[in-house]
């Protein structure tokens, strides 16, 4: 199964992925809103559009996330080895991107769901 | 790893080298240096002293507010004395004294000689300085700002805000300017000037911080920079970006602030942790606990910090669902931030803590912080804010935020590393004393401010009436804030106090076990030799480190060829890749600055004439100082660094030094451009019709622009190609076809708007679209100017087919600015056709 997954990548930019994924997630809900209360007719009348909208998204958003964590969590050894990674070796500067890459994942899904919820609750362009 | 010098190197000669190539210069001449040592002091003490200027101008505000219908200041100098407050401690002391600290810091912490553009980092030194003198300056001639230190048209675009407000956007422009050369510095510097062995898993937490901060920098203060020039040009022309009669929107300007505005809190804030993450652990006698997921807290706030920007403008009557988002965000933002602190306490519940000095101020601050986060999640709430909006409760909040999250860490700091200056250490009595003077002195001042703003008193009233309720709340905050202000003047007189007599202090005072421990505060040089490393803590982990990189028993532990070097290694693991030779004394940094300044302060009082000539004589100065302190050709290919390593002396594209800081420079102005852009389209969704009838620039000039600036890229992309492959003279006539296209695509660009007759002051369709087409004929101007220089390098025989760092820099330039000029002709000759 884990061949279906990307060749493992070194880079320090993989860290940013999850964190970019809830930037890109925020933007996109907010200028959606803000693009449709302002303009009327141009997103489509009905509010509940932008609500099942920005539900999708998230769920993207979630499931990319998911992969960044797999990913990370295939870098972190599964798990195998426990924190600090403190050795000055290859592997455990591998295994330490592993695990922040990871907790990350974990902070960026709490905070995409987060950014989601008023989405659940909000039916109209209040004001 | 330890092992004895080679028998035959003369040690005491080679220090003798050393001190002399990193020598400070003497007399007035000292004011040249550019090492980190001096301009980090300079930097530190600069921030100080405006620290304690707009710590003089709070004592202001509340002398005036002690008492019912003061008229101790006139209602004019109270709204200069707070704008200048406010402006002053973030501007000129908060985000400042970071960057002090870090290029005072971090070469030692990384085991480097020096940061990779000394000379930078100088030039952003004396920009900030002369910038803060002008904006301090001008509160002694009536003129200082007074429209509050976020400056909100209309108030600040009508006749009322007077000069203060050009100074305060043009004085402040410039700081920026400082701050972004700081990340450029600071962020090449964590990634590839770190000691060999330094793997991102060993990296000192401050490092880790600071890269953090420096790329916050990148996006949040552009934004600041795109809203500034569009405020002047309306203050200067009259072009009505904020003015809603001729369609623009006041909104604008809030959104464009606080994009800047909010992460700010966090640039200052997350550095400030960062020093306590160095501080716990040397206390507590133990590595950190939970080393990643400070990381994971670092960046986490980093990316958080960019969704809260709304929440300051939650009272401006945006539809509900935005405002919502936006509260989440800031109530997800407490996660990482949660993190932090019991990451701090886990440390110490799992070392034995010491309660020294730096000690008891970093856990006062955090005590400060926790309470000023509390309100802080109470204002993340839509309900609540709108009752507490522009009260004295967001006073009281915010100030607990900062100086809990700031001023207390750094003073933590001060008394931390201050044996790092001389080698001595500050008073233990007189700083636990200021302490406690502080911690209660603030607790006194501001917790009655909560009160006092639930009872309904609004920020910047100059007074009030007697019988409401507010007063004696605000006596016990007036005399809160001089018990306060006695605790900072004791640090003040600690810091300045002559200690010739107090013996000279051990080098590791603390027994801390991070590098910059190692540093000589007599020697310039930053390390002696520099070493590998293998541990988070180097000196509590690998013996003998101390002893062996004193004695130069470590890399490049010579400087044969008279120049200042430094190690170039990679980004993840710290390999050796590169012996840097970083630029060394120079006025050519004070010119810049002083040149550069010139043109803000001219600008400022309309003195076009001076402003042109001054700005001409910045690019002179610059086209100098780059024609003479970089690109250089080594006079060989390899340097031997010891211990059988031999490195080269010359790098070019992705692994130059130089490559990385254009394209952290063009990334900065990348968002200053989105920023633009952003405007464009915030114009286009509040306006039924956003040209207001205005006839557009035309798809044919665009896109003949267009044209011209992929011609001209293609010319700056293939010279590099062509001169790499050894044609030398194609690759001249590439250039000059470059720069020729450039020309006429920059002509091209103007002529849009110019042949549709666009009035920029007639409606703010018109006056948006100038501003992107300008902003794109301006990078092309200096796209023009890069490919000259590099025409003449090449000339001069200083830019051959094996050194050819300038074409890899300048066509990184050119693809941003194709991206720009995508973009740019895109939106302004494609869009309005498409609607």
């Amino acid at each position: 199964m884990w061949r279906l997954l990307p060749k493992e990548v070194e880079s320090l930019w993989t860290l940013f992925t999850a964190p970019v994924v809830w930037a890109l997630h925020f933007l996109l809900s907010y200028v959606g809103a803000a693009v449709f209360c302002e303009k009327p007719g141009l997103l489509g009348e009905d509010f509940d559009n932008l609500r099942v909208a920005i539900g999708l998204i998230t769920v993207l958003s979630l499931a990319v996330i998911g992969v960044s964590a797999l990913l990370a969590w295939r870098q972190w050894g599964f798990g195998t080895g426990d924190p600090p990674h403190d050795d000055p070796t290859r592997r455990d500067r591998l295994l330490f991107q592993g695990y922040a890459t990871l907790l990350l994942s974990g902070l960026s899904f709490v905070a995409v769901i987060f950014t989601a919820l008023p989405a659940l609750f909000i039916t109209e362009c209040l004001r | 790893m330890s092992a004895a010098p080679p028998p035959d190197r003369d040690k005491v000669a080679e220090e003798a080298q050393l001190r002399t190539v990193w020598a400070t210069p003497e007399g007035w001449r000292y004011w040249t240096s550019v090492n980190n040592t001096q301009v980090g002091l300079w930097y530190g003490s600069a921030a100080f002293a405006f620290m304690l200027f707009a710590g003089l101008l709070g004592l202001l505000i509340r002398a005036q507010l002690a008492v019912p219908e003061n008229d101790l200041l006139s209602a004019e100098t109270y709204n200069q004395v707070y704008t200048l407050h406010g402006t002053v401690m973030m501007f000129l002391f908060a985000v400042p004294i970071f960057e002090a600290v870090a290029i005072f810091l971090l070469p030692p912490m990384l085991g480097a000689r020096e940061l990779p553009f000394p000379r930078l980092g100088a030039f952003g030194f004396w920009s900030f300085l002369i910038g803060g003198v002008f904006v301090c300056g001008s509160i002694f001639f009536g003129a200082a700002p007074n429209s509050g230190w976020f400056m909100y048209p209309p108030l600040a675009t009508s006749e009322q805000a007077g000069i203060g407000a050009d100074i305060w956007l043009l004085g402040l422009s410039f700081i920026e300017v400082a701050s972004l050369a700081a990340a450029v510095e600071l962020i090449v510097g964590i990634m590839k000037c770190r000691a060999p062995g330094m793997r991102v898993n060993l990296m000192p937490l401050f490092a880790w911080y600071l890269l953090i901060v420096a790329g916050m920098i990148l996006f949040a203060f552009p934004p600041l920079i795109a809203g500034d020039l569009l405020f002047e040009m309306q203050r200067m022309f009259d072009w009505p970006f904020f003015d809603p009669e001729r369609g623009g929107d006041p909104l604008l300007w809030q959104h464009l602030f606080w994009i800047f505005g909010h992460p700010e809190v966090y640039i200052i804030f997350l550095p400030a942790i960062a020093l306590l993450a160095m501080i716990v652990p040397t206390f507590a006698g133990r590595p950190i606990v939970g080393y990643s997921w400070i990381v994971l807290a670092a960046v986490g706030t980093g990316f958080l910090s960019f969704g809260l920007w709304v929440h300051h403008m939650f009272a401006t009557g945006l539809p509900q669902i935005s405002l919502a988002f936006f509260s989440a965000a800031s109530g997800a933002v407490a996660i990482p931030t949660g993190v932090q602190i019991f990451v701090f306490i886990a440390t110490m519940l799992a070392g034995r803590v010491i309660f020294s000095t730096p000690m008891l101020f970093a856990m006062g601050g955090l005590a400060i912080f926790v309470m000023g986060g509390l309100t802080g999640v109470m204002v993340a709430l839509v309900p609540f804010d709108w009752q507490a909006h522009d009260s004295y409760f967001v006073v009281a909040h915010l100030h607990y935020v900062l100086i809990g999250g700031m001023l207390f860490p750094v003073f933590a700091g001060l008394y931390y590393y201050y044996p790092l200056i001389n080698g001595k250490r500050m008073s233990d009595r007189v700083g636990r004393l200021a302490f406690w003077l502080m911690f209660t002195g603030f607790n006194i001042a501001f917790f009655p401010m909560h009160l006092t703003g639930l009872r309904g008193m609004p920020r910047r009233v100059y007074t009030y009436p007697a019988d409401i309720g507010w007063d004696w709340l605000n006596l016990i905050s007036t005399l809160g804030a001089a018990v306060l202000g006695i605790g900072m003047f004791a640090v003040v007189v600690d810091v300045t106090l002559n200690r010739r007599r107090q013996p000279r202090g051990e080098q590791n005072p603390w027994y801390a076990g991070t590098l910059e421990w190692i540093s000589e505060p007599e020697e310039n040089w930053g390390v002696r030799s520099i070493p590998r490393i293998e541990s988070r803590y180097p000196l509590w982990d690998q013996e003998n480190l101390a002893r062996e990189v004193k004695s130069g028993a470590w890399y490049l532990a010579d400087a044969r060829e008279g120049r200042r070097e430094t190690l170039v290694t990679s980004v993840l693991d710290a390999e050796p890749e590169q012996v840097l030779r970083v630029g060394g004394t120079s006025y050519v940094t004070i010119i810049s600055a002083v040149t550069l300044g010139t043109v803000f302060v001219a600008l400022t009082f309309k003195w076009w004439i001076v402003s042109l000539v001054a700005g001409l004589a910045f690019v002179a100065a610059v086209i100098w100082w780059l024609w003479t302190g970089t690109g250089e050709i080594p006079e060989k290919e390899r340097k031997d660094i010891g211990r059988g390593v031999s490195l080269p002396l010359y790098a070019s594209g992705v692994k130059s030094t130089g490559w990385w800081a254009m394209f952290i420079t063009m990334t900065g102005d990348g968002t200053a451009f989105a920023s633009l852009v952003f405007g464009y389209f915030f114009f286009w969704t509040i306006h039924q019709d956003f040209t207001g009838g205005v006839a557009g620039p035309g798809v044919y000039w665009p896109m003949a622009a267009l044209s011209l600036f992929a011609a001209a890229w293609a010319a700056t992309v293939g010279a590099r190609e062509v001169n790499r492959r050894g044609g030398v003279g194609a690759a001249r006539v590439l250039l000059v076809i470059g720069a020729l296209a450039s020309a006429a695509g920059c002509a091209a660009a103007l002529a849009g708007p110019w042949t549709t007759g666009m009035d920029p002051t007639a409606h703010v369709y018109p006056a948006i679209v100038w501003v992107l087409v300008s902003w794109a004929a301006v990078h092309g101007a200096v796209g023009i100017l890069m490919l000259l220089y590099c025409l003449a390098r090449s000339l001069a025989g200083r830019l051959t087919r094996r050194h050819d760092m300038e074409l890899h820099n300048v066509a990184l330039y050119w693809h941003f600015v194709m991206v720009t000029a995508l973009v740019t002709f895109g939106v302004v000759g494609l869009f309005p056709e498409a609607l």
